[in-house]
């Protein structure tokens, strides 16, 4: 066997672990609660998760609905995208609108025009309407320092808060999502996948993406370091000049903090060559929200956001 | 050769674990330019001179301000052969439960010591942990030999006293290794080093790449804890039932004689199926959904055996507790176990005894069990559960304490697992 030959075969045992161990999760979850919901924003780890939960319950229909926290912000390559798949798999789809809650007061826009921070009222709101149980997100240890911490199963108080001291110890694959009502569990069956898995799993299984995440040209003006398009959420500063380039996106977020990389990658495998000889992580490369403090995820994740 | 290793860290405070780990992410090029930005200008502002590596894994705030490590923290790296999940255990004596956490899943433990304090006791407590939970290799890590002058006698002094340490633990020889390392520096993490010519083995990053995997328990017999019925009841699907699960020890093919447990139903395996189709063969680890030929009542929480080698149905074991909870155990003790997918009603009988792992003895009958302590119990269940002993299956053999009121975890529990096990154990007198 060639160097190549015994890389591309541990690739692939890799990848089965790591499917295995997100299916599992699905189905303890499907098992052991009342009312699962997926988060869904259309974002390749939501997609993603998606397939996984496909691949749990195939031949039966995935039991559960997806809930979209929609900012108002978005691509409309994504928001096609996600009614695409809501009508190929015939799944029920809930949508908590941060667009809503600035209608009508209960939100007030940010300054800055950023609406991430926003979506966590909303979610929270969403959960308990529908009396979600448990909520899988598409959360991966390696994307953050305070994400590297969380449980596979992590509990959430009735207001939606994470607390590092009380989550509870996991051992095994023996899960432990008893809760009180009013309280919920998110459920990360990602959680040990990194950057690379993800795509290389997305190339392996031919998962279908939002176009976004493959080169496209787009006009975009710089802001902070990150190239910005225009959109619902405003344009570029007089001071700011646009440029058409070659862009494409490697998270997708609220469209006024999420920047485009450029890129001439057009293809998955093409995206994975990139992603390998990146020198930036995913988040700090694309995401303003990140970048607020060196803190930021630790201190969203304590308010109750993903 | 397994492509996947997942392994564990313990240390004591100050060892240096965080800018080992940080070192791995550094050498293995894990660390990318906007991280060890963040980190340079972080040491700049704490006025270092050399980026401050432990600042990639420190990761809650209130860590960085007490400069320790609160919570098991999980690392991904990977090098062309091997990909690697590393779960980061704090050394704090408080947080113990969180190597137990750390290393349950783990296939090789990294314990960590200062080359000029050597072994400590809870270097000692962590591998007699590791040992109880069944990690089949140990790596100690040496750190700091740049401030023993690279010192082959002192390094070689340390190294045996941790062997027959590990021995006594029932490390077989070529289990356990220790490795010279600085981790400021570099020496022998990912690349040997100049300074240490007496020293002729691996580098860390070489034995973590090379080491044997535990090969899959193929010879184990199958079993397999139902997780969900799938019943489509579409019209392609319209008579499907398939019992959907994870094989936890052993391998199935279509054909296989198997029992379901605890009820003793028999019946054969008509196929393994999973999305991307039936497959000929399925083994440990793998998610699955088997079919069977007979139409039986089967639901969430039973398990598919071997038929031929089928583990025992009891409503009554010994075994060991590693007690992770601030509050402590008495004995009577009304609490849930979970095991495999079943969560049951128990009664902790008795306390038989606890182990002290810092002078491998037994303590007979403690009144309690507290926070980090380990201790063997005797339980009784309100229904029959398939099980088997820990060290023979551990993935049908391990299970979880959860108190009954508030939904915490308590315990870690290993069924049939008693200390003497571990050579070296001094039974108590009269025992």
């Amino acid at each position: 066997m060639t160097t190549l030959e015994a890389a591309a075969d541990a690739a692939r045992d890799n990848l089965a672990a790591l499917e295995s161990e997100a299916i599992h999760i699905f189905r303890e979850v499907a098992g052991e609660f009342d009312r699962p919901v997926i988060l869904f924003s259309g974002g390749k780890d939501s997609t993603l998760l998606l397939h996984l939960a496909i691949k749990a319950f195939w031949p039966a229909p995935v039991p559960f609905p997806l809930l979209h926290v929609d900012t108002g912000h978005n691509f409309d390559e994504v928001i096609a995208f996600r009614d695409h798949v809501v009508e190929k798999y015939g799944l029920r789809l809930v949508v908590a609108s941060v667009q809503d809650y600035i209608d009508d007061g209960r939100l007030a826009e940010r300054a800055d025009g950023t609406r991430n921070p926003l979506q966590t009222q909303p979610l929270l709101d969403a959960i308990a309407d529908n009396k979600f149980d448990a909520v899988f997100g598409g959360g991966r240890r390696d994307e953050e320092r305070a994400r590297a911490k969380e449980r596979i199963f992590s509990l959430r108080s009735a207001f939606g808060q994470w607390d590092p001291r009380r989550q509870r110890p996991e051992l095994w694959n023996l899960y432990n999502g008893r809760h009180r009502p009013g309280e919920h569990v998110r459920v990360f069956p990602l959680s040990n996948f990194t950057e690379a898995d993800v795509w290389n799993y997305i190339a392996r299984e031919q998962v279908e993406l939002p176009s976004i995440y493959y080169a496209h040209k787009r006009k975009v003006y710089s802001r902070d370091g990150m190239w910005l398009t225009e959109g619902p959420w405003g344009g570029p500063r007089e001071d700011e000049e646009v440029h058409e380039l070659m862009v494409r996106y490697r998270t997708v977020g609220d469209g006024s903090c999420t920047g485009a990389v450029e890129s001439t990658a057009s293809t998955v495998e093409e995206v994975i060559a990139e992603v390998q000889a990146s020198r930036l992580t995913e988040r700090g490369a694309t995401r303003a929200d990140d970048r607020m403090s060196e803190a930021a995820m630790e201190d969203r994740k304590r308010e109750g956001y993903f | 050769m397994s492509s996947l290793l997942r392994l564990a860290t313990a240390g004591s405070v100050d060892d240096g674990k965080s800018t080992l780990v940080g070192r791995l992410l550094y050498d293995t090029k894990s660390v990318l330019a906007d991280q060890l930005d963040a980190i340079e200008r972080a040491s700049v502002d704490k006025g270092m001179t050399t980026p401050d590596l432990s600042l990639l894994v420190d990761g809650l705030r209130s860590e960085r301000e007490q400069g320790i490590t609160i919570d098991v923290a999980y690392r991904y790296f990977a090098t062309p052969n091997r990909s690697f999940v590393l779960a980061d255990t704090p050394g704090h004596v408080q947080y113990t439960r969180n190597t137990v956490t750390g290393a349950s899943t783990a296939q090789l433990g990294v314990l960590l010591v200062d080359a000029r304090n050597g072994v400590v006791e809870q270097t000692r407590r962590h591998a007699a942990v590791l040992a109880m939970l069944g990690v089949p290799r140990l790596v100690l890590a040496v750190n700091k030999v740049d401030l023993i002058d690279y010192d082959e006698a002192a390094f070689t002094v340390i190294a045996k006293e941790f062997a027959a340490h590990a021995t006594s633990l029932g490390y077989a020889e070529g289990t356990v290794l220790a490795i010279p390392v600085s981790a400021l520096q570099g020496d022998n993490v990912a690349t040997k080093s100049e300074n240490t010519p007496w020293y002729s083995g691996p580098t860390l990053l070489e034995h973590l790449e090379e080491v044997p995997v535990a090969p899959d328990p193929h010879e184990a017999p199958f079993r397999m804890p139902v997780q969900y019925v799938i019943r489509p009841r579409t019209p392609e699907y319209l008579d499907y039932r398939g019992y959907a699960g994870q094989i936890a020890a052993g391998t199935v093919r279509p054909g296989d004689e198997v029992v379901v447990l605890p009820q003793g139903l028999k019946s054969t395996v008509e196929s393994v199926d999973t999305a991307d189709g039936s497959l000929d063969e399925a083994g440990t680890g793998k998610s699955i959904t088997v079919v069977l030929s007979d139409d039986l009542d089967i639901t969430r929480g039973d398990v598919i055996a071997a038929a031929d080698n089928a583990p025992k149905v009891t409503d009554e074991f010994t075994a060991a507790l590693c007690w992770l909870s601030s509050k402590q155990l008495d004995p009577g003790a009304r609490v849930l176990v979970k095991q495999g997918t079943r969560t049951v009603q128990a009664i902790v009988e008795e306390l038989n005894a606890r182990f002290d792992e810092q002078t491998l003895s037994i303590v007979d009958a403690p009144e309690k069990l507290e926070l980090n302590e380990i201790g063997n119990v005797s339980l009784r269940l309100a229904e029959q559960l398939p099980v088997d002993d820990y060290t023979v299956s551990p993935r049908t053999g391990a299970f979880i304490v959860i108190d009954p009121k508030d939904g915490d975890t308590l315990a870690a529990g290993l069924v049939g697992h008693r200390f003497s096990q571990l050579k070296g154990v001094t039974e108590p007198e009269g025992a």
